[in-house]
């Protein structure tokens, strides 16, 4: 579970060095989880890339990359005391606003908690990005996930992980272990509200549209699973027991989701495809994510096999519900966290240092998991429409029939992710820079 | 005979495909080509190397086909494949002197003549 380092509270002015010496193990497994799970947005944008079509890959690997620019600040400057400053249960205050009163203190440095949480909002924002491919503009899309890190995101990061008694779902005793709801649930729903408002791509449901680069799948599945060894392990906060049990529990409920997923597609199509397997990782991976540190190992085994039903099922239906979530933010995230959150509340074990779950006789809590889950939902769901129909009276959402013709890579970024040398002509500026060439 | 070649904008390929088909026009080859025509030049930045990319990717589709079906397949093309913009190419119509069916031998009006199915 997360803690709150009440360290960070204390007002203090300018650098204080360790007031007590940092435990150096805990330190070195934070900076370490810091940099893996910051190193899964340039595996989503592979992942997201290799599923577009070429035309689009560089506008959808920009989608994950501009939100480690504009998110990481959105974050540090405010979004990090929205969520974990003291407040009410509702929001956090502006007290670590700018990162004041955040210091060097505490067994592992304060600060290097700005960077660990930043890294989480800067997925979440990206994972958004899967819903709304090929269609959006590049400066629309720049403001809305700023927005949201605001307005959204920490908020719901407050609710969850905020500061005991000013947190509205930890208080209630909900167990969101490394961000289940806060992260994928809630970018799930935000790419929903997206497409709605968006409207679909204009072939959509006339042209098939396939990936252009499944080695790129799988290459950003793979490093999406090796980052999330810092995104569960590194929630354990130190290099513990705990940290041991979610590193483990990441290795073995996608291992599950993938088994089921290749079995049941061997029987549905008799082919176990790539596409698939990478789409199963990930789902797993979402699912064991708020249980990474609340279940036993068996457990976490369930959990991911479990998980791989409702949402392989409801990515095979999701093209005839003519809803044009591109690249199935919502099957993958947003049922896989659902599912996750839901089954936290019946495998979570006492007996491996959670709180008991269903199957240890306390079923109050799948309970409790289904009220934090619709919270996450409708706050996500509101937020996310208020947001985009606001960006929308401030710049264009959409790109051009035409645009999205021709591609948003040369449209949008003046680029082409594989160009042809024949036929480029280089531009001097003037011709009078001293005679290049 | 004629080969009817025309030379179209990429994205407007499935439009004209499926405008081909309704039309009944059937064996067709497409190339993926590029040209350059009246389009002004796009430009493209890579790490301050300003380039113009001069020529435009485009698709050329060859259709044999016999006199009756010359004006068909020009009517379908110019149908899917305009936009109004400066780009969306031309039409060639070529005449052909011999055209042989590999698989039957059969020659020039027949050979370009889709075999009834079913």
């Amino acid at each position: 579970m997360k803690k709150y380092w009440t360290l960070s509270l204390l007002p203090l002015t300018g650098v204080a060095l360790a007031a007590g010496a940092p435990d150096t193990g805990d330190t070195a497994w934070m900076l370490v989880s810091t940099a893996l799970v910051l190193l899964m947005t340039p595996a989503l944008a592979f992942f997201y890339g290799g599923l577009v079509r070429q035309k689009n890959v560089l506008n959808t690997m920009m989608m994950s990359f501009g939100a480690l620019g504009f998110v990481t600040l959105a974050w540090a400057l405010a979004g990090y005391s929205i969520a974990y400053g003291g407040g009410n249960p509702l929001v956090g205050d502006l007290s670590l606003a700018l990162m004041r009163n955040i210091d060097l203190s505490g067994s592992m440095p304060a600060l290097l908690d700005v960077a660990f949480q930043g890294t989480f909002a800067v997925i979440a924002a990206a994972l958004i990005s899967g819903s709304l491919v090929g269609r959006m503009r590049f400066p629309a899309w720049l403001l809305f996930i700023t927005l949201w890190t605001l307005c959204d995101y920490a908020v719901l990061a407050h609710w969850v992980w905020g500061p005991e008694g000013s947190a509205l779902l930890k208080d209630l005793g909900a167990i969101d272990f490394a961000g289940g709801t806060v992260v994928h649930v809630n970018a799930a729903v935000a790419g929903l509200v997206g497409v709605l408002v968006l409207g679909p791509r204009k072939d959509f449901g006339r042209l098939a549209f396939l990936p252009h680069n499944i080695p790129f799948v799988l290459l950003g599945a793979g490093l999406l699973w090796f980052g999330w060894f810092g995104f569960n392990g590194g929630s354990a906060y130190g290099a513990n027991a705990s940290a041991g049990l979610a590193f483990t529990n990441t290795l073995l409920a996608p291992a599950a989701t993938m088994a089921a997923w290749m079995l049941l597609e061997l029987w549905r199509y008799r082919r176990a495809t790539a596409v698939g397997a990478a789409t199963a990782a990930v789902v797993g991976l979402v699912a064991v994510t708020p249980a990474a540190g609340s279940v036993g190992p068996l457990g976490a085994i369930w959990l991911g096999a479990i998980a791989a039903f409702p949402s392989f099922f409801f990515i095979l239906a999701r093209p005839r519900l003519g809803l044009d979530d591109s690249l199935d933010v919502f099957g993958a995230h947003g049922l896989g966290g659902i599912a996750g959150a839901l089954l936290t509340g019946v495998f979570a074990s006492e007996a491996w240092g959670g709180v008991p779950g269903l199957l240890e006789g306390h079923a109050q809590q799948v309970w409790i998991q289904i009220v934090a889950v619709t919270a996450a939902v409708l706050l996500s769901a509101t937020m996310s429409f208020v947001l985009l129909k606001l960006v929308g009276l401030l710049v264009p959402l959409r790109a051009a029939d035409r645009e999205e013709a021709v591609g948003l890579d040369a449209v949008l970024h003046g680029e082409e992710a594989y160009p042809t040398t024949e036929g480029a002509i280089l531009v001097l500026d003037g011709e009078r820079r001293g005679g290049a060439a | 005979m004629k080969m009817v070649m025309a030379i179209i904008r990429p994205e407007r390929l499935n439009d004209v495909l499926e405008a081909l088909f309704k039309a009944e026009v059937r064996g067709l080859t497409i190339s993926r080509v590029q040209g350059h025509g009246g389009g002004t030049e796009r430009v493209e930045t890579y790490r301050g190397t300003t380039v113009k990319m001069g020529l435009y990717d485009k698709v050329k589709i060859e259709i044999g086909v016999s006199e009756d079906f010359v004006e068909p397949t020009i009517q379908a093309i110019l149908a899917a494949a305009r936009t109004g913009d400066v780009g969306d190419g031309k039409i060639f119509v070529l005449p052909v002197e011999r055209v042989v069916r590999i698989r039957s031998g059969e020659e020039n009006e027949a050979a370009v003549t889709p075999l009834r199915q079913g």
